[in-house]
């Protein structure tokens, strides 16, 4: 039996039944890791000696016939992003290289409460602000369809260890796009749940009311299975969500028959590729098939989902990021030694060979965080600040707020149509690696299709629907009503037991 | 209900607001559970939540809420029904998320007002509060001066615990006022159980804005510009700074003219031991503290009933008590604001004592004379004063009913609290005991044959001229009451003068 080949639901009845150790499967991944990703770079940190412990003590356990929790055994790799307590966290920054915290994201808990073994760290844009892992510190990721390509991001590593069968399950973090985005790049499935359904404790912090955890996997099944453990109130978020969570993998038997999924004429927007288009078209056809009917629908403020999210989330993020200064813990420059760092966007200053500080704790936060961060983290923080400062915030974060609000209106209007709404995940396939590292705002548009999601505080899923000539995948995404995961799992997962899109793999890494 | 200030000879009148920030008596931070107690070693009482590592989350303390919502109340605040939490952006090392959680827009509470009556009547002022808040401390820094080190320590065990914010209308008249004024808000926080106020350990902190509005000769007014004192750390220190800052801001208007508006605000820190303000290196650009709501927290909504029942919880606030003290054990007001003034516990024991003797104002005389004494002699607070009030009003009642004069009743106080004996076994070691009537009449009457000068010149009508036996008769037994043997011997010496008849005893 060959562990890369099963899903999680697989691995995890495998091993339940004494059909495969844990000991087996996880070792089985870690040695694709250990041979595939020194090409993808998906991974910051393979934890295997404590991967082959956590996994040892299962099959231990399970021989003296303790009871076993419900992932028993199945490999999880975790974004660098969630806090775990043995493991560095770095976010991908150099700002928190070597960081360990003293605790356990809340998600990280769950998954090791129930009995998943945690493989090892996952690479991503710095501090997630980025939509191609090239903003990472430790080097970008590469897309396991093509080495040459961009996995999305920011949650890029998580994708591409899926779409590599280094690990059957990953963790993301989805602010605008973060999971959805590079899942779709990936052809893999990944599941963005609404606002509050997964906890953030312990998920350094990049924009607060946008950001959520999620599953990404090989289908909504796996993803529906991870979501169990990992959703849930936790007293210590307060925006966490109280609702009950439902059972989502005994939810997906329904069939369609009935389903409004809402078509949105703004997705149809010039910069659509061809083919993407072409894919996205025969999924409906798919649904409609599968006893859905397809609706048109508006969402007229979409167009200023980009806007609107590149205000809030830098605003929150100067905020969240203050806190890596130097003076507790993270990178700090060494005193008076270190150079002027170069200002984001690669300017320096004409004078700038020496500048003035006013005294020696500025000089230390200003170095340390002019070393610390990297170019794309210092250029929205520069805007957050920028938005956030007297006579500005009015004009930029307080219309944001309001627009925002306009956004969820359309969402709210729009459900009261139709069950689901779909469309592309994003307007292209993977792009070349440094193709829009040289342009920021072509690099904003990659959030295109997903930003709005997070602005509206809803669920997202997006997964594989055909792919390129050129052998890319071309993501679908679903978006549903506040807690509609039950629904964007089950429509899913009736869309792949029709196709069979998730179930290829890349041959680069065959 | 606002009397005009006392008549200075000042040419000026000096307006002066107060902020004030108050530690909340929680057990724990606002955002956390780590412990507020005061004194533990550095950085002891933390957590990843108030050091700020990545990925904490705040979760308000409900105790905090409903106790600020309690001083809000008491200070005759509007609550609001929604508020929110804001973050307050600057970079310092003793703040380490970078922001500081606290209340921008909308407090949860403002539009009140606390009245402050001087006892002695020189004024009566009621102050306007513009808002009460809620926030965050943050840590302590400590600046290491010694030469050539220049490190600074934090301490983090103070970040995160509640801060109410307290800042009045510039209703305040004089430096008395002012610190009149700080006593009554102090006094109200530590009777409703919201802080302890100590500050020393920094539980209460004031700043204080003041300038001076000058009558020109033609009728306008000229408004020197508002400085705001900082570091003041009693409310001695409050008053003196205000006096010191508004001379030196009559001097400088009369040197140099300058008004509010001309200048920047100024912010000056007091030097105790030098007793002048001086000038602080004003903020690097000003103060944009970028405030937005914070996303990690739900706004909090406030009831009608929540608010009902947070003042069914209140308990009676001192004005109230000063009132109602004075009526009910028939004192007067400046006694019930002495007793009230004291604080909650000590009206507590007076109320005992008053009730046990059935009498106001003779327990009011013990407690302000001799207890009240004590305890700043013994540093103590009423609630560790060895002599409870059974056994105060065990000693009252013996005074009352004449078993020994008011000054031996001293002396078994002092006895009682030294020797920590009941006040009946100190009456019997010291051979106290009541004097029979038969007891007094032979010992008077030895006192007359043995002085007739004094018998002589109670006869010609110098009555007080008997006062001259009582001392005689307490050495001869000191058990017996000087005011009865005083009338005794006037009684005996008059029946001398009547020889038919028989003394009237």
């Amino acid at each position: 039996m060959q562990p890369a080949e099963l899903s999680a639901v697989e691995i995890v009845a495998a091993i339940r039944q004494g059909d495969m150790t844990a000991v087996q499967c996880t070792e089985a991944f870690l040695d694709r890791a250990a041979r595939l990703d020194g090409s993808i770079n998906a991974f910051l940190k393979i934890d295997r000696e404590g991967a082959l412990e956590t996994a040892a003590a299962i099959d231990a356990r399970r021989k003296a016939g303790k009871p076993l929790g419900a992932l028993a055994g199945l490999p999880v790799a975790v974004k660098d992003a969630l806090c775990t307590r043995d493991l560095p966290t770095t976010c991908a920054s150099k700002m928190l290289a070597g960081f360990r915290p003293p605790y356990d994201a809340d998600t990280v808990a769950r998954l090791r409460a129930a009995d998943a073994v945690i493989v090892g760290k996952t690479n991503m844009d710095e501090f997630a602000m980025g939509g191609s892992n090239e903003n990472s510190a430790f080097g970008p990721v590469k897309n396991p369809w093509d080495l040459s390509r961009a996995p999305g991001g920011s949650s890029g590593g998580s994708a591409a260890c899926v779409a590599a069968d280094m690990a059957p399950v990953a963790i993301g973090s989805d602010t605008g796009g973060s999971i959805r985005q590079p899942a779709g790049l990936c052809g893999i499935t990944g599941l963005k749940p609404t606002y509050g359904r997964v906890s953030r404790r312990g998920l350094v912090a990049f924009a607060s009311s946008l950001d959520q955890i999620g599953p990404m996997a090989r289908s909504a099944a796996d993803c529906a299975l991870v979501l169990e453990t990992i959703a849930g109130h936790d007293p210590r978020d307060s925006t966490s969500l109280t609702a009950e969570v439902p059972r989502y993998s005994e939810l997906l038997e329904q069939p369609l028959t009935g389903l409004k999924i809402g078509r949105v004429a703004e997705h149809y927007a010039e910069g659509l590729d061809p083919e993407v288009r072409k894919g996205v078209d025969e999924a409906y056809a798919v649904f409609e098939a599968a006893g859905a009917t397809v609706h048109d629908i508006e969402l007229p403020h979409a167009k200023y989902g980009v806007p609107t999210y590149y205000l809030i989330a830098p605003c929150e993020a100067s905020s969240n990021l203050a806190r890596y200064d130097g003076a507790h813990y993270g990178h700090r420059a060494e005193p008076g030694t270190g150079h002027q760092a170069e200002p984001a966007g690669g300017h320096r200053a004409e004078s700038g060979s020496s500048q003035h500080f006013d005294s020696p704790l500025v000089e230390m936060y200003c170095r340390s965080r002019g070393e610390g961060f990297g170019p794309e983290v210092k250029r929205r923080i520069m805007l957050g600040t920028y938005a956030l400062s007297a006579g500005y915030y009015d004009a930029y974060y307080a219309k944001a707020l309001k627009v925002r609000r306009l956004i969820r209106q359309d969402y709210l209007d729009a459900f009261a149509k139709v069950d689901l709404i779909g469309g592309p995940v994003s307007a292209t396939p993977a792009f070349k690696l440094g193709e829009k590292t040289g342009d920021p705002l072509a690099m904003y548009l990659v959030d295109l299709y997903t930003v709005a999601t997070n602005l509206a505080g809803v669920g997202g899923i997006s997964f594989p629907c055909g792919f390129t000539r050129g052998g890319l995948p071309v993501g679908f995404q679903l978006q549903g009503p506040a807690l509609a995961e039950p629904l964007l799992l089950r429509a899913t997962d009736r869309f792949q037991r029709l196709t069979d899109w998730h179930l290829r793999r890349p041959k680069q890494t065959a | 209900m606002t009397k005009p200030a006392a008549p200075t000879a000042e040419p000026f009148t000096t307006v002066i607001g107060l902020e004030v920030h108050v530690q909340l008596q929680t057990k724990t931070k606002l955002f956390c559970g780590c412990s507020t107690t005061f004194g533990a070693p550095p950085n002891t009482q933390v957590c990843p939540v108030c050091l700020g590592l990545p990925g904490s989350l705040p979760v308000m303390n409900r105790e905090a809420f409903s106790l600020a919502i309690k001083a809000a109340l008491a200070l005759e605040c509007r609550i609001a029904p929604f508020t929110k939490w804001d973050r307050k952006n600057y970079f310092y090392p003793d703040l380490p998320k970078g922001y500081q959680i606290s209340q921008f827009d909308l407090p949860f509470s403002s539009d009140g007002w606390l009245e402050v009556v001087d006892p002695k009547g020189a004024f009566s002022r009621k102050v306007g509060v513009i808002r009460v808040h809620l926030e965050e401390d943050a840590g302590k820094s400590m600046h290491d001066e010694a030469a050539g080190t220049a490190d600074t320590r934090i301490d983090l065990n103070r970040a995160g615990t509640p801060l109410c914010e307290i800042v009045s209308q510039p209703d305040l008249r004089s430096p008395q006022e002012a610190r009149a004024w700080l006593n009554e808000l102090k006094l109200l926080l530590v009777y409703l159980g919201v802080s302890d106020c100590n500050m020393q350990e920094g539980s209460l902190r004031v700043d204080a804005n003041v300038n001076l509005h000058i009558p020109r000769p033609d009728g306008s007014l000229a408004k020197t510009p508002i400085v705001e004192i900082k570091n003041m750390n009693s409310f001695r220190s409050v008053e003196r700074a205000l006096a010191y800052e508004t001379a030196r801001q009559y001097d400088e208007w009369q040197a140099t003219g300058a008004e509010l508006g001309t200048t920047p605000k100024q912010t000056r820190g007091w030097d105790d031991p030098a007793g002048v303000t001086r000038a602080q290196r004003h903020k690097e650009e000003s103060s944009d503290y970028r405030y937005f709501p914070d996303p990690d927290l739900v706004p909090v909504t406030v009831s009608e009933e929540q608010i009902a029942a947070a003042k069914a919880l209140m308990g009676t606030p001192p004005t109230v008590l000063r009132t109602t003290l004075a009526e009910k054990w028939k004192i007067s007001a400046y006694d019930a604001d002495v007793l009230v003034n004291q604080g909650r516990e000590l009206v507590g024991y007076f109320e005992d004592v008053a009730t046990r003797v059935g009498e106001g104002k003779v327990a009011s005389n013990w407690l302000q004379q001799d207890v009240l004494r004590t305890l700043n002699e013994r540093g103590e607070t009423i609630d560790e004063f060895p002599i409870r009030p059974d056994a105060l009003a065990d000693l009252i009642r013996r005074v009352q009913n004449g078993d020994f004069d008011t000054s031996r009743g001293r002396e078994i106080f002092a006895e009682v609290l030294t020797s920590g004996r009941s006040v009946a076994d100190v009456v019997a070691s010291l051979g106290i005991a009541a004097v029979g009537q038969d007891e007094l009449i032979a010992l008077c009457k030895e006192l007359i044959a043995a002085n007739p000068k004094i018998v002589a010149d109670v006869q010609g009508g110098k009555e007080q001229a008997a006062a001259g036996l009582i001392g005689q008769a307490k050495k001869k037994n000191p058990n017996v009451n000087p005011a009865k043997v005083r009338q005794m011997c006037v009684d005996l010496i008059k029946a001398l003068e009547l020889p038919t008849r028989t003394p009237e005893a």
